[in-house]
């Protein structure tokens, strides 16, 4: 009975996190189309559009390698892992010793190494295109996501997200400027990461303009749906963990019963809700940013990393 | 109430290094000289708080001088200026925006450690305090040099008055007169420059300050 319950709670958290994740992309859908006063699709529509690539053929280029069928579960598992680490409606799960941030961030890179060259694989420009823009925005976003690891690891003595936490959670805090700073790199590395709005379009075929949907141009069927799936999940992960990092309040703690349980999922539902729709006000209400200054914007987000790590040198310490 | 006292000292102390920044990041002159506005307001809010938990009234009197000259009267005479001149567009830097953020990054930290090591033995707010306005400082040098637009270099210079305000009220306040001639030699500074632009714009045409060099008899 000792193994088997942190078991059942990481299994639990395994399934919430992948059931929930096409909803969370319906709400920010849904939001967005409220906003621009339209009445938009359900916000179970992701679901079903899972479901009707999972039933379609897939349609493979003929020179395309096995890597190109290959990576789309590989893409998916290593998402999958990393959105299942981080501590969503309880602390203290079975795996919660491997939740390392650092962890979080090589199997984001694997994941994205694995699209990039899947990209690349059937040779079409586009394909090219999206992937070399990929690699562009993830060798900017990478070092400011260290950084901002850095800072909160500084400050909380630990990497480990449920210590991370729990520390956030406690009045040792105080009002730092550093986890200010921390916040806002953090969020512009998840909208440039999940091909948000300023950085990338979700929702465009425009070729001068995507980014992610280049890559993807070629996959039909499971393989899409497969991939949907993923980045659907990278969005939950990083929604999740400014959740976790920066409102670490509502968590169910360690064998802490049914009920902790249940008003922690409730308590991260609604975090999740007011992720999306913050995110689809955003979205709304900024323009879309040309490529060529992407790396400004991502450049910004690195440099208030920095600020944060070198202000955090020179705080209450002394 | 001590740790809240230099949390929030620290918070408005960090925000000015950052608007700093955010007035290095900047490519257009209206949004200079909103940033620059609230870069005073800030300096105003840090000043004030000094005042408060460090019982001394008359910093408030500073903190309303850099609310009334820098953070609303400055900005709306620049406003003028820019509007006369018909300059609104693009700011020209020498070099690119991501490695002037990376020398500023690289003078934060060279202030710090400088600072720490001076300062060894006071007080941590005031060690702190005095850390963030030589950063404040040695970046409104930065801008001073990699911008080529005079107004903008105007803007550089009064960001960096507002360090050595953050200084000087860091380390147990200094004499009201002081800060008042100060002030007011800040004032003063910003009409001669104000003429000066007008004077240069008459004779150049432009106020891109690399005309100058031509006048000098460099770069034949």
């Amino acid at each position: 009975m000792a193994v088997i319950q942190p078991l059942i709670g990481q299994a639990a958290q395994m399934l919430l996190v992948l059931g929930l994740a096409p909803l969370l992309t319906g709400i920010v859908r849904k939001t967005k189309a409220r906003l621009l006063r339209r009445r938009g699709a359900s916000v179970i529509q992701p679901y079903r559009d899972l479901a009707r690539l999972l039933r379609k053929d897939a349609v493979l280029a003929e020179n395309a390698s096995w890597l190109y069928r290959t990576a789309p579960y590989l893409i998916f598992a290593a998402t999958w892992v990393a959105a299942a680490l981080v501590p969503t409606f309880a602390t203290g799960l079975m795996f919660s010793w491997s939740a390392d941030l650092i962890a979080i961030i090589a199997f984001l890179g694997t994941a994205r190494f694995f699209l990039a060259l899947a990209g690349m694989d059937v040779g079409t420009s586009f394909g090219g295109i999206g992937a070399s823009r990929e690699a562009l925005i993830g060798s900017l976003a990478e070092p400011a996501m260290m950084m901002i690891v850095f800072t909160v690891a500084l400050i909380a003595g630990s990497t480990q997200l449920s210590t991370v936490a729990a520390f956030m959670a406690s009045p040792a805090v105080g009002l730092r400027v550093s986890l200010g700073l921390a916040l806002v790199a953090l969020v512009i590395v998840a909208l440039a990461e999940n091909a948000r709005i300023p950085v990338d379009n979700p929702a465009t075929h425009l070729e001068l303009t995507m980014v992610h949907e280049a890559m993807v141009l070629e996959y039909s069927g499971r393989h899409l749906a497969v991939i949907e799936l993923a980045a659907s999940l990278k969005l939950l992960l990083y929604v999740s963990l400014i959740a976790c990092l920066f409102a670490p309040w509502g968590f169910a703690p360690a064998g802490g019963g049914l009920a902790a349980d249940a008003l922690g999922i409730l308590a991260y539902l609604a975090k999740l809700a007011a992720g999306g729709a913050l995110l689809g006000l955003f979205e709304t209400s900024i323009a879309k940013m040309r490529v060529f200054r992407v790396p400004e914007f991502l450049g910004a987000a690195l440099m208030l990393g920095l600020l944060a790590a070198l202000l955090r040198f020179v705080s209450r310490s002394l | 109430m001590d740790n809240l006292v230099f949390d929030t000292a620290h918070l408005l102390a960090g925000g000015l290094v950052l608007m700093s920044f955010v007035l290095l990041y900047q490519d257009r002159l209206y949004a200079l000289l909103n940033i620059f506005a609230l870069h005073a307001a800030i300096l105003t809010l840090a000043v004030a708080w000094q005042a408060w938990f460090q019982h001394e009234p008359h910093l408030f009197v500073t903190a309303a001088i850099a609310l009334g000259f820098k953070a609303i009267a400055i900005p709306l005479a620049l406003r003028r200026i820019v509007a006369r001149l018909g300059i609104h567009r693009e700011v020209e830097t020498v070099i690119g925006i991501g490695s002037t953020m990376l020398a500023g990054m690289a003078l934060v930290a060279l202030s710090m450690v400088v600072m720490l090591r001076v300062t060894a033995g006071a007080a941590p707010i005031a060690r702190e305090d005095l850390a963030f306005a030589l950063a404040v400082v040695l970046l409104g040098l930065l801008m001073m040099v990699t911008r080529r637009n005079a107004v903008s270099q105007i803007v550089g210079f009064m960001s960096m008055e507002n360090g050595l305000v953050l200084a000087a009220t860091g380390a147990k306040g200094m004499p009201l007169v002081v800060e008042i001639s100060v002030a007011f030699s800040i004032l003063i500074a910003f009409i001669v420059i104000g003429v000066f632009l007008f004077r240069i714009r008459e004779r150049f045409d432009t106020v891109d300050i690399r005309a100058l060099d031509r006048f000098r008899g460099e770069r034949r």
